[in-house]
């Protein structure tokens, strides 16, 4: 939703603002505002300029989200040794502190750079920003943001990206998406990760993990995965491939089109 | 945890409404925000008193009014009542459904003094 054209305004609270609401009256020497803006407002507007600069230079942008030690990392190391003679890649890597996760990306050989939050709990789309002048856009196919681990904040943040990718350890519970429900409702794929640990563990079901995820009215797919052992990569590999494709016509279908005003979204 | 920076973000828009208007101080803010939001209104009260300071705001009372939680189901049509983490419809059970109200998070108004 943008805060310009009153889509904010939705069947829940139109009322409050209508003339006669609540909302609407001002007191004795006091004069009331209408605003309704989001409270997001400037990260959402720096979000839309990172998008529109990745959208540019036909780069797929895939922001990823896990608790900590999920194993965002490691399924980087794994993915970019799949694709990196296919794709060219590089890695926005948030955390607290240390350039570690940067570092594991580059022995991959493709560029890393390493936001380090201090004690901020996610990736803002400023931060995001100040990153990608730091990379050269016109060289790459797709850019994997690994957002900072954790399940809650992350999610209320428009990075600019094209699509959210929460991976779910089967070591933490099936039951994450109902605890976690702003995180997995913005998920546009859901990774099982560790999937070579549901032999040992007795208690993680992926289908009652899917059955949560559903119930937050997600029809986002799900596919299990073990990075460490190479199980199921390759569904995870078509989807990005697929995910690739669909920006690459999209880029094309907005070259083919030059004289449409506006912005083309898609 | 990141109730400061969004209390941060709301006073900044505030600190604008109040440019944008020529007033002295702000009274009050509301705020409208979904159970979705991904944000306490508890911690964003308690965050307010912090971020304020030194503002226009200084004084300002803040006010959250919750939004409700409400969802269309795509199979029977119902508008229910849902909870953030089964947005099933209430009346057929489908998990097909699409949130009308609950995301929220939304600078309502703004109380100016003006002189």
């Amino acid at each position: 939703m943008c805060d310009t054209c009153g889509c904010n305004i939705t069947p829940g609270n139109k009322h409050l603002n209508e003339a006669g609401g609540k909302l609407s009256h001002s007191a004795d020497g006091k004069a009331a505002v209408d605003v309704l803006h989001g409270l997001l407002g400037e990260n959402d507007r720096q979000a839309a300029h990172n998008r529109a600069h990745l959208e540019k230079h036909g780069v797929l942008a895939v922001n990823l989200m896990s608790s900590p030690g999920a194993g965002k990392t490691a399924l980087l190391e794994a993915t970019i040794a799949a694709l990196k003679d296919e794709l060219r890649i590089a890695v926005i890597e948030g955390d607290l502190e240390t350039e570690n996760d940067a570092e594991r990306i580059r022995a991959q050989g493709v560029p890393a750079i390493q936001i380090t939050t201090g004690s901020a709990c996610h990736l803002d789309a400023h931060m995001v920003h100040d990153a990608l002048h730091h990379l050269d856009l016109s060289q790459l196919d797709l850019l994997f943001i690994e957002n900072v681990g954790n399940l809650v904040c992350p999610a209320s943040f428009d990075l600019g990206q094209h699509r959210n990718v929460v991976l779910l350890s089967t070591t933490e519970g099936d039951d994450k998406p109902a605890k976690y429900p702003v995180m997995f409702r913005a998920a546009d794929l859901l990774l099982l990760t560790k999937s070579d640990l549901l032999a040992v563990l007795d208690d993680f079901e992926p289908a009652r993990a899917e059955q949560h995820l559903r119930q937050l009215a997600n029809a986002a797919p799900l596919l299990q995965l073990s990075a460490r052992k190479g199980q199921g990569l390759d569904a995870w590999l078509a989807w990005l491939r697929g995910e690739i494709a669909a920006r690459r016509a999209a880029r094309q279908k907005f070259r083919a089109a030059p004289k449409l005003s506006g912005v083309l979204r898609v | 945890m990141h109730e400061l920076s969004v209390c941060q973000a709301l006073l900044a828009q505030v600190a604008q409404v109040a440019r944008d208007n020529a007033a002295r101080s702000v009274e009050k803010v509301v705020l409208r925000i979904g159970p979705l939001a991904g944000v306490e209104p508890r911690l964003l009260q308690d965050a307010f008193p912090i971020a304020r300071a030194g503002t226009v705001a200084a004084a300002a009372e803040l006010v959250i009014e919750t939004l409700p939680l409400t969802v269309r189901c795509q199979s029977c049509g119902a508008e229910t009542a849902a909870v953030p983490n089964r947005l099933l419809c209430g009346a057929c059970g489908d998990w097909h459904t699409q949130l009308v109200s609950g995301d929220e998070l939304l600078l309502a108004s703004v109380e100016l003094r003006k002189s």
